[in-house]
């Protein structure tokens, strides 16, 4: 009987070493030479890159797990429809740990060394703003889901988008209507004393001021507090509405201390849900929320008027009715945000259809395809409701959710119409040169 | 070769090196050195301190952050121009480590530690109380179009990097000398007996508080050039963790070695840039990496290269 096994070369420590060093040619050359790295022409079967700037560690990190989830996922079904411009989309991600100076860096990894075609997906607001000077000059598109007013304020740049959700102004301001005509018009606000709550304290105290209403007291409440029982007794006793905006762990504490101030006597409590993403409202301490209302950018809990978008939503990035994770019911998701990365992602495939995009050459085609994009319907591409884009401010507008804690759920009692949440534009980006 | 000879050709050769760099390293490699470069001048400056003083503070995320929105600040609000905001940036460093200098310095050892520490945080708290001119945890963006110095452009590559290299080889040869100068040689002194310092004659503590002055103002360069190169202010840069990078850095590199800082942060940087394409879990790589060097090279990268191969490495 004949042996047909393949004769294998002996294995000298000649070609060992042989294949070693190819090997490692191979993978040192294209990192360390300079530009045979990643300028190649891309190819018609080559992948369009998109860089994903996630705050996989740090402060961010409840919100970049879920941000990550449903990028995945919005990424899946786009290449389930054939990809963009019939090329496949990969999602190359990159921690930037909730840091402005390590955001900076990823973006300059994703254009110089990923060869990403645009980057995305960051929602905290410092790492924006400490990203977006380097993504002018890397000329790379930056699409933030960050709720930051600092895309429409003029303060970034051209090449700095925010199409996938609405700005925290715009927000306040649809919200200011509904805390005026049906909770009151004396409203104390308490707010944590960083940014984010100083652009609450001034945009709502001016939105209220227009429903013929007033903030009588401001409560600025350092970020290093851990207890808030001296702050409650600040609130004066003709308050209507309490107004609060806090950020971080101490929240939980928060709730429990005002629960105790107020008792059964409390004046009405409108919050906004950033203050408890990712958080139970069934957590033990917060019984005190219910009957309080809370602003959502989209509704945790599945309505009973739900549409098949976001039904099938849920569904593709794995979230139960509720707004927790289907495999483990204690994974609360950050639902009022994370949409804005999925409908961000489609925003992206219809630029770059629209301009017929080919490669990084074509990155000022998309943002002017983008700016050019006004109305967005509700659709599967934007599962949380219709939307008007503002090309000149580089900001999109959309629907807002008031919702109401009965049950220990979150019912929405009131649904903002777009133009509720105008302002004049307060920059036209489509005048800057790239 | 004379020591002195020696010395000049390392840090000449070093400033060399890094000039040739950019000619050959990609872009990506090339743009993450000009960050290095920036950060490495902190190192330096908190080299002087730690490194030459013997004292070990945890609170240079201050004079960083005091160089950094000193500079932002006057281009911002002042509608300064880059020169006189880099020297707004200095002098705003040089003032804040004098005081903070002059108090932190009535205390020694574990106590200096402290209150260094809990004057950083009281400048954090700062930065955030001004947010109307700060824009507090948020920060700002110093626009593009400012940021050039006598004609120019500081964003592109090229410009940017053979800035921050000006920068790190002017602090890079100072430092050389000046730890090598009487005034150095007596700061070694301190941190090696300060007692017999003070016994042979040396006001110690004016020596001391001079060092913290230089030390800050240094650290306060490295921010404002980080400002200026990068166009961003944020309270982030006046947190703990920026406090307590370059004492990382320099114990890495090498603590009292001038080339320590640089490779530092060289290694710093590329161990968590690399440690992260290879798994989410990246921090822990880095935590196993820095106990074992400190396990095994306590003398930091260039301390365990003077104490094994080149006792005359500076």
């Amino acid at each position: 009987m004949t042996d047909k096994t393949p004769t294998r070369a002996p294995f000298t420590r000649r070609a060992a070493l042989a294949t070693l060093g190819a090997t490692g040619a191979s993978l040192a050359v294209p990192g360390l030479l300079p530009g045979l790295g990643g300028t190649a022409q891309a190819q018609s079967g080559d992948p369009i890159k998109i860089g994903f700037q996630v705050h996989r560690t740090g402060i961010g990190a409840a919100y970049g797990r879920w941000y990550d989830r449903t990028s995945q996922a919005a990424v899946a079904r786009i290449n389930d429809m054939g990809g963009i411009n019939g090329r496949p989309v990969e999602l190359v991600s990159e921690d930037d740990g909730t840091d402005p100076k390590r955001g900076a860096e990823v973006l300059e990894k994703f254009a110089n060394q990923s060869n990403c075609d645009v980057a995305f997906g960051t929602l905290f607001s410092h790492v924006v703003i400490g990203s977006a000077p380097r993504a002018a000059e890397l000329k790379l598109p930056y699409f933030v889901v960050s709720e930051g007013h600092h895309v429409a304020s003029g303060m970034l740049n051209r090449y700095t988008l925010q199409p996938g959700i609405t700005d925290v102004k715009s927000q306040v301001i649809a919200m200011a209507p509904f805390v005026g005509d049906n909770l009151g018009k004396k409203v104390t606000m308490m707010f944590a004393d960083f940014a984010f709550g100083h652009d609450h304290r001034d945009f709502f105290s001016e939105a209220i001021k227009e429903q013929g209403g007033k903030v009588i007291k401001m409560i600025a409440i350092p970020p290093t507090e851990t207890s808030f029982t001296k702050y409650f007794p600040q609130i004066p006793q003709e308050t209507e509405v309490l107004y609060h905006v806090m950020v971080g762990p101490a929240v939980l504490t928060f709730v429990k201390e005002m629960g105790e101030f107020f008792g059964p006597s409390r004046p009405e409590i409108f919050g906004y849900i950033d203050s408890l993403e990712a958080v139970s409202i069934d957590s033990p301490g917060l019984e005190f929320l219910e009957g309080t209302y809370f602003w959502e950018g989209n509704p945790r809990y599945a309505q009973t008027d739900q549409t098949e978008f976001d039904k099938a939503f849920r569904e593709a990035v794995g979230v139960d009715d509720s707004g927790a994770s289907i495999t483990d019911p204690a994974d609360v998701s950050t639902y009022a945000h994370m949409f804005g990365c999925w409908e961000t992602l489609n925003v992206i495939k219809a630029g770059m259809e629209a301009c017929n995009y080919q490669g990084p050459e074509d990155r000022q085609a998309l943002i002017e395809a983008v700016e050019a994009m006004t109305e967005m319907p509700a659709s599967m591409d934007h599962p949380q409701g219709d939307k008007l884009f503002n090309g000149k401010t580089h900001q999109v507008f959309g629907v807002q959710y008031i919702s109401k804690v009965e049950d220990g759920m979150l019912k929405v009692v009131h649904t903002t119409s777009i133009e509720d949440g105008f302002y004049p534009d307060e920059v036209d980006y489509t005048t800057q040169p790239f | 070769m004379t020591a002195a000879t020696r010395d000049a050709a390392l840090h000449l050769g070093v400033l060399t090196l890094l000039a040739g760099l950019w000619f050959v390293l990609p872009t990506y490699h090339s743009g993450n050195l000009a960050r290095i470069m920036v950060l490495a001048v902190y190192a330096m400056g908190y080299n002087l301190l730690f490194g030459y003083t013997g004292l070990l503070s945890l609170g240079h995320a201050l004079f960083f952050a005091a160089g950094m929105y000193g500079l932002a600040i006057a281009m911002q609000q002042g509608g300064w121009s880059a020169a006189p905001g880099f020297l707004a940036g200095l002098i705003a460093a040089l003032v804040v480590s004098g005081v903070a200098g002059a108090l932190a310095l009535r205390t020694t050892g574990v106590a200096f530690m402290i209150v260094t520490l809990m004057f950083a945080q009281a400048g954090y708290l700062t930065v955030l109380y001004f947010g109307a001119i700060t824009r507090g945890d948020e920060g700002f963006v110093i626009p593009q179009a400012a940021r050039s110095l006598a004609g120019i452009d500081l964003t592109t590559p090229a410009n940017r990097y053979f800035a921050a290299l000006i920068l790190f080889g002017a602090v890079f040869l100072g430092l050389a000398w000046l730890v090598r100068s009487p005034f150095g040689r007596t700061l070694i002194a301190i941190r090696e007996n300060e007692a017999r310092a003070k016994m042979l004659g040396y006001d110690t503590h004016a020596y001391k508080l001079r060092a913290v002055i230089l030390s800050g103002t240094i650290s306060g360069a490295s921010g404002a050039a980080y400002a200026l190169l990068f166009g961003y202010a944020g309270a982030t840069f006046a947190t703990v963790q920026y406090s307590i990078f370059p004492l990382l850095w320099v114990l890495l590199g090498g603590a009292g070695t001038t080339i320590g800082p640089l490779i530092g942060a060289i290694f710093m940087f590329y161990l968590i840039d690399l440690a992260s394409g290879v798994t989410d879990a990246y921090m822990l790589i880095a935590g196993v990496v820095l106990v074992l060097l400190t396990l095994f090279a306590p003398q930091g990268l260039a301390g365990t290269l003077r104490n094994r191969v080149w006792p005359w490495l500076p």
